[in-house]
């Protein structure tokens, strides 16, 4: 937390401030598109996540039909078993129309993180409050691979809560979006990775989120669904929601955020415009 | 088991008023508090949580669905296999049973065809969800923790995946029974009926044993078996009462086993002259009211649980 508050006043330092909060932790908005434009939607309070990992099982311990029993009577988990600090208090608040990039290296916590605001995994300690149900591009999980595109169109949407109506309405809308055309008819086991991740994206998107965490969704795909997609985001941002993106192409990130997060070892080391963030984060 | 209590213990408690202090420079609890902002993390209440799970009655169905079509899609025979496999299995068990071991007893051989084929399909769809439900939290950990959705979505899912397949099959052993001998009969109307008590059942048994496979990643490799002992004592292929003998409450005790009652009740309605149980209907409706209420309400009590850690 000290170190939090010690370093943001020097990455704000150029900013003016905002009068509606008394939260400063973030660039000026752009002007008000929507009535509930500058009002926050995340609040993450002094978050800290501990994972348990299950450590490998000795040899003599697997697959025993005896053990396992003993397991099951006793109540026990395996036995070897790891805590994984991975977020150590990180507090931010994140406002309606925001589009906040999170970098940092590999297992520098950001996943983690965005899983933390889905409400996904539960706090170590510290909270996090949401305006809505902030929700993780992530119905892939939903869909299977020998089945059609359409199916899994219809397979998604139901996933994420669309009613009907709302799927139909939705349905042609997502297959021009994804750009696949009559592979909409095969299996999705027959796509190209490009193929699979723009209908992934089209059926994920097709939903108005309150709070929308995209964990590098955008890394596949050629450069004209790339352009697609960041324009996505940008009417999604209009629409005044928040969106979280996590990506190693740091120009997606400067193209489409207003605000970076660099998250170093399950801290936050900078926070503020993407310009002064990223110069910082390559230096 | 696999998350920290307090954690648990804070997501229950709700309300900002029990967060961590914030600091004095930063009112995070309180500035969510004026705005409305709340925890992400907490377990709806049983009435909510009802509400929920019905709204995703269209995912659940279309779950089960697509889960039957992508199932058999990679062999040539594709859905036949649904009734293909009880089919075999039912042929296997009278070679065993009623050829070599001589399990019939007293029956006709065409009557214990009856009797068999029945008891194997009606087995059949009570182990299969059971055994499906069991993995139905711990085989999508990733859709768990990508979406948001009443838990309870999923085992019940899989049931229902289970049940379009037993509405195949049961076409297939009418016709088997027919075939047999065996005339049509007022009865028959109350098929409908003993499947969907049953269907409450296995909602409810699988729902227990996905809270149970959520923790214990070994359930899987202990469940067949659970379910062969099971399959055993519930005279799947032998009359529970011509084994049994003098000793009575052995017979009661055994017949009071949830799938041996949705056994002997099928029988009663498709077999004419099958010896017909007292409390039949009574066990059969206790076991499905009971299995879902408490199956559904021991799920739900873990809801925040599942797919952490």
């Amino acid at each position: 937390m000290a170190e939090l508050t010690e370093e943001l006043p020097q990455v704000k330092a150029d900013e003016p401030a905002v009068p509606s909060t008394d939260v400063r932790v973030h660039p000026a908005p752009e002007p008000p598109r929507n009535p509930r434009q500058g009002t926050p939607t995340v609040i993450v309070d002094d978050l800290h996540i501990i994972y348990r990992v299950y450590g490998a099982a000795s040899e003599t311990e697997k697959g025993n039909a005896a053990n396992a029993l003993m397991r099951l009577v006793k109540r026990q988990g395996r036995p070897e078993m790891k805590e994984v600090h991975a977020v150590r208090g990180v507090s931010f608040v994140s406002y309606h129309g925001d589009a906040i990039g999170i970098i940092g290296r590999n297992g520098s916590g950001k996943s983690t993180l965005l899983r933390a605001i889905a409400g996904l995994l539960p706090p170590h300690s510290g909270a996090v409050y949401t305006d809505g149900q902030p929700s993780l591009l992530g119905v892939n999980a939903a869909l299977m691979r020998e089945l059609t595109g359409e199916r899994n169109i219809v397979l998604g949407c139901y996933a994420m809560g669309m009613t009907p109506a709302q799927v139909r309405e939705k349905y042609d809308n997502i297959v021009d979006f994804s750009g696949i055309g009559e592979f909409v008819q095969f299996p999705m086991s027959t796509y190209s990775s490009g193929m699979g991740a723009r209908l992934r994206f089209a059926i994920a998107s097709a939903k108005a989120h309150d709070v929308l965490l995209i964990d590098e969704a955008l890394a596949t795909g050629d450069r004209d669904f790339k352009r697609k997609s960041q324009e996505r985001i940008m009417q999604m941002r209009e629409e005044a929601g928040t969106v979280f993106l996590v990506a190693h192409n740091l120009d997606v990130i400067e193209e489409t955020c207003n605000r970076v997060i660099w998250l170093h070892k399950g801290k936050i080391k900078m926070d503020g415009d993407p310009k002064t963030v990223l110069a910082a984060y390559n230096a | 088991m696999s998350q920290p209590e307090s954690a648990i213990a804070d997501a229950q408690a709700g309300g900002p008023s029990n967060g961590t202090p914030a600091t004095p420079q930063e009112p995070l609890a309180k500035l969510a508090e004026r705005y409305g902002l709340r925890r992400a993390i907490a377990r709806p209440r049983l009435p909510v949580y009802l509400r929920q799970l019905w709204e995703r009655r269209h995912f659940v169905m279309t779950y089960a669905t697509s889960r039957n079509v992508s199932k058999y899609s990679n062999s040539a025979l594709g859905q036949l296999w649904q009734v293909l496999t009880p089919l075999l299995n039912a042929a296997i068990y009278w070679l065993m049973f009623g050829v070599i071991l001589g399990a019939r007893g007293k029956m006709e051989p065409n009557v214990y065809i009856a009797f068999l084929v029945t008891g194997v399909f009606v087995f059949t769809y009570t182990q299969r969800s059971v055994t499906s439900g069991a993995k139905s939290i711990s085989g999508n950990l990733s859709l768990i923790r990508a979406l948001h959705f009443p838990r309870a979505a999923l085992p019940l899912a899989y049931t229902i995946q289970e049940f379009q397949q037993v509405l195949i099959s049961m076409g297939v052993l009418l016709l088997l029974v027919l075939v047999t001998g065996q005339p049509i009969t007022w009865m028959w109307l109350l098929i409908p009926v003993a499947l969907l008590l049953q269907t409450m059942f296995n909602i409810g048994a699988s729902m227990v044993l996905a809270r149970i496979g959520s923790t214990s990643r070994d359930l899987n490799q202990l469940l067949p078996f659970i379910t062969r002992t099971w399959l055993y004592a519930s005279g799947v292929f032998f009359s529970i009462q011509d084994r049994v003998g003098e000793q009575q409450w052995i017979a009661d005790l055994m017949y009071f086993n949830p799938a041996a009652s949705y056994i002997e009740l099928m029988r009663d309605l498709l077999i004419q002259f099958h010896p017909t149980r007292p409390l039949v209907w009574f066990t059969c409706v206790f076991w499905a009211v009971f299995a879902l209420i408490g199956g559904f309400w021991y799920f739900w009590r873990a809801e925040e649980k599942y797919g952490r850690g």
